[in-house]
């Protein structure tokens, strides 16, 4: 059981000038599953070394329950790490790689065996424990490198993208169990994932990376429904927010032909703003199809049965934009139709160059 | 392993799989006859070795006990043997015992400028030892070592040692970092990373760099004769003087010289065990 502090820890890899990884400030709370998401290359799996021993910090620190460990080894860190290609030692079997943490222990024997039990009855890995990793499927391989991660209870749990090997359908039981396995043990997790769904359904808390800067850190719903930024706004949800631009007129953002409502606090926002490009972010399920100003010519249907995203595009800046709309699985569109539609929900603005979002966020 | 043997069943790859297989086959018999000739030789009666060949006869091992009889005066083969192996395992396990460290070094936490170390090693092979005989034997005079096994067991270890060091690096680049690193997240120290961890991944690959090291020094005769030519000779020293040239001499010859190869099959069959057994772990791709 621990709490993780990153205070303003930095990595830059000799011979690069940017940081992979630029003053990450961060609380994990004891027994908390942080998910670490982030596009390819934002500096995710730094992070994690970083705070796992394996890559040196530049600048900062880092604490596990207030002790500062930047500079210690690996070794002394009491934290267990599970890697996306596993890792496992090809030279010992199951039993032996989820025993190999307590041997260097100095564990006794029978205390090991005992352990590796224990772990293998949790991951259904009972009848595997004598062979060696090369005669293991991919899942099973996956549930090993679990095992030896919590044979061990350490202070720590750091997994980088561990599902990512697995197939869709696999990686979706897997991710229940882990979420269901880690509720159950308690252990401080750090998860690192590029995927943000996975992101979304597993963190208590979600951190997002990009370009090694720390965009915003939250619950998962909260990032969905008040994103700090552009960045953000973008990369949460699927099917994406809608993000248009439009250029300023006077104090009035306009979205087709219609002006766009503003709160209050954006209206003053934008009134103080310099910038005269911003963006308008609306999540599909935030348009209304049931009759409004703005009219709309439908490309694609993705029928989902309880609901359907039309794709549909509108007159909008002197061209056409297209635009993602949520409606009730009952209503039939198609393509080639006309369907009016309004905005029925929150609307985020962001200035376009700077990503900054204006207005303080709802609660 | 068995991806070499059964690929897509189309006509036309079934064909030149034979094709290909009987090349492989024509090849390695090319390879093998000279030596299965040797061996048939060996056990000959001088006339029969020296008269038509044929490959029916009745063997004897008078061959062996002639050129295995010590005579007074010439190097016997028992002596011939006890010093190759002396040299050889010594010089092996020097250069095994500095080139793991050093690999281990280059390999896995290469120190700056890793590349150059590398060269330079290699950079001490470029010298044809023909040039180096001169000063090494002055120097080997000056330092009483002439006619010693020291003088060999010194020269073998140099000799292979950068060989060694770069065949070495190259197996345990192969070891995949995350399993190193994953060892230090489970509490293992240096001495455990390693000899739990990375040793037996690189095994076959020890395993065939002190083979190459060995089957080096076992056959190596230009210093030896050069530097040893009396007491502690080797055992290709043996050969030359064992079997006089006067009469005939073919049966006896092949005798002593598939005696002195017999040490570098045993060797090669031990080693090759340790090697499938290793690339059977299935952990270097
Ligand atoms: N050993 C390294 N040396 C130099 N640059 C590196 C090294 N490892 C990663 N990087 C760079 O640091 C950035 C972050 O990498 P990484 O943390 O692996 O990203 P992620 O895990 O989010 O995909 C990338 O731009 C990558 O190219
Ligand atoms: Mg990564």
């Amino acid at each position: 059981m621990a709490t993780v502090t990153y205070d303003s820890a930095s990595r830059i890899y000799p011979g690069t000038e940017k940081p992979a990884v630029n003053e990450l400030k961060l609380d994990i709370g004891d027994g908390e599953l942080l998910v670490l998401v982030g596009p390819s290359g934002s500096g995710k799996s730094t992070a994690l070394r970083m705070l796992a021993g394996l890559e040196f910090v530049d600048k900062g620190s880092i604490l596990i329950d207030d002790r500062d460990v930047t500079l210690t080894p690996p070794q002394d860190r009491d934290i267990a790490m599970v890697f996306q290609n596993y890792a496992l030692y090809p030279n010992m079997t199951v039993a032996g790689n989820m025993g190999f943490a307590l041997k260097q222990q100095g564990v006794s024997k029978e205390e090991r065996a005992k352990r590796v039990m224990e772990a293998a009855k949790i991951l259904d890995l009972e009848e595997y424990l004598d062979r060696k990793p090369k005669n293991l499927s991919g899942g099973q391989r996956q549930r090993v490198a679990m095992g030896r991660a919590i044979v061990r209870s350490p202070q720590v749990f750091l997994m980088d993208e561990p599902l990512s090997n697995l197939d869709a359908k696999l990686r979706v039981s897997t991710r229940t169990q882990l979420v269901d396995l880690q509720a159950r043990l308690g252990v401080t997790t750090v998860y690192v994932t590029h995927d943000q769904v996975e992101a979304m359904t597993m963190g208590h808390r979600v951190a997002v990376l990009d370009h090694g800067v720390l965009q915003q850190v939250d619950t998962p719903r909260r990032l969905y429904s008040a994103p700090a930024n552009l960045f953000v706004a973008g990369f949460i949800g699927s099917p994406a927010m809608n993000l248009i631009e439009a250029d300023r007129s006077g104090d009035e953002l306009h979205f087709g032909s219609s002006v766009v409502a503003l709160p209050a606090d954006v209206q003053a926002d934008l009134k103080a703003s310099s910038a005269t490009r911003f963006v308008i972010g609306i999540r599909p399920e935030h348009l209304s199809n049931a009759g409004g100003g703005l009219n709309s010519n439908v490309t694609v249907v993705e029928e989902l049965g309880s609901d359907a995203f039309v794709h549909a595009t509108i007159q909008h800046g002197g061209g056409d934009v297209t635009i993602v709309v949520r409606i009730d699985g009952e209503t039939t569109v198609s393509r080639g139709d006309n369907m009016p539609i309004s905005i029925d929900g929150p609307v985020h603005i962001f200035e376009a160059d700077s990503g900054k979002r204006l207005g303080t966020p709802p609660e | 392993m068995a991806s070499s043997t059964t690929g897509p069943v189309v006509g036309e790859n079934k064909v030149s799989g034979f094709i290909f297989g009987v090349i492989a086959w024509i090849v390695g018999l090319m390879f093998f006859f000279p030596i299965f000739w040797l061996v048939l030789n060996s056990f000959k009666t001088e006339e029969a070795a020296n008269g038509d060949p044929v490959l029916f006869f009745t063997p004897t091992l008078e061959q062996y006990r002639e050129v295995t009889a010590s005579s007074t005066g010439l190097l016997s083969f028992g002596e011939a043997f006890f010093n190759s192996a002396w040299v050889v395992v010594v010089s092996t396990i020097i250069v095994m015992v500095l080139a793991i460290p050093a690999a281990y070094s280059l390999a896995i936490r290469p120190v700056e400028k890793w590349r150059d170390v590398l060269f330079f090693f290699i950079s001490t092979k470029f010298l044809p030892i023909a040039a180096a005989i001169l000063p090494l034997w002055i120097l080997a005079r000056d330092l009483g070592l002439l006619n010693t096994r020291l003088v060999l067991i010194i020269l073998y270890t140099a000799l292979n040692l950068p060989l060694a060091v770069w065949m070495l690096r190259s197996f345990f680049a192969e070891v995949p970092r995350e399993l190193i690193e994953a060892s230090q997240m489970d509490g293992a120290s240096l001495m455990s990373q390693i000899r739990s961890v990375i040793l037996p991944i690189v095994s076959p690959g020890i395993a065939a760099t002190a083979l190459l090291s060995f089957i080096f020094a076992w056959n190596e005769f230009f210093l030896a004769v050069q530097l040893n030519p009396v007491d502690g000779s080797t055992v290709p020293i043996w050969v030359t003087t064992a079997v006089t040239t006067r009469g005939l001499f073919l049966a006896k010859l092949s005798a002593a010289s598939t005696l002195a190869t017999l040490p570098v099959v045993l060797a090669g069959w031990a080693a090759q065990k340790r090697m499938i057994r290793g690339l059977a772990l299935g952990a270097i791709k």
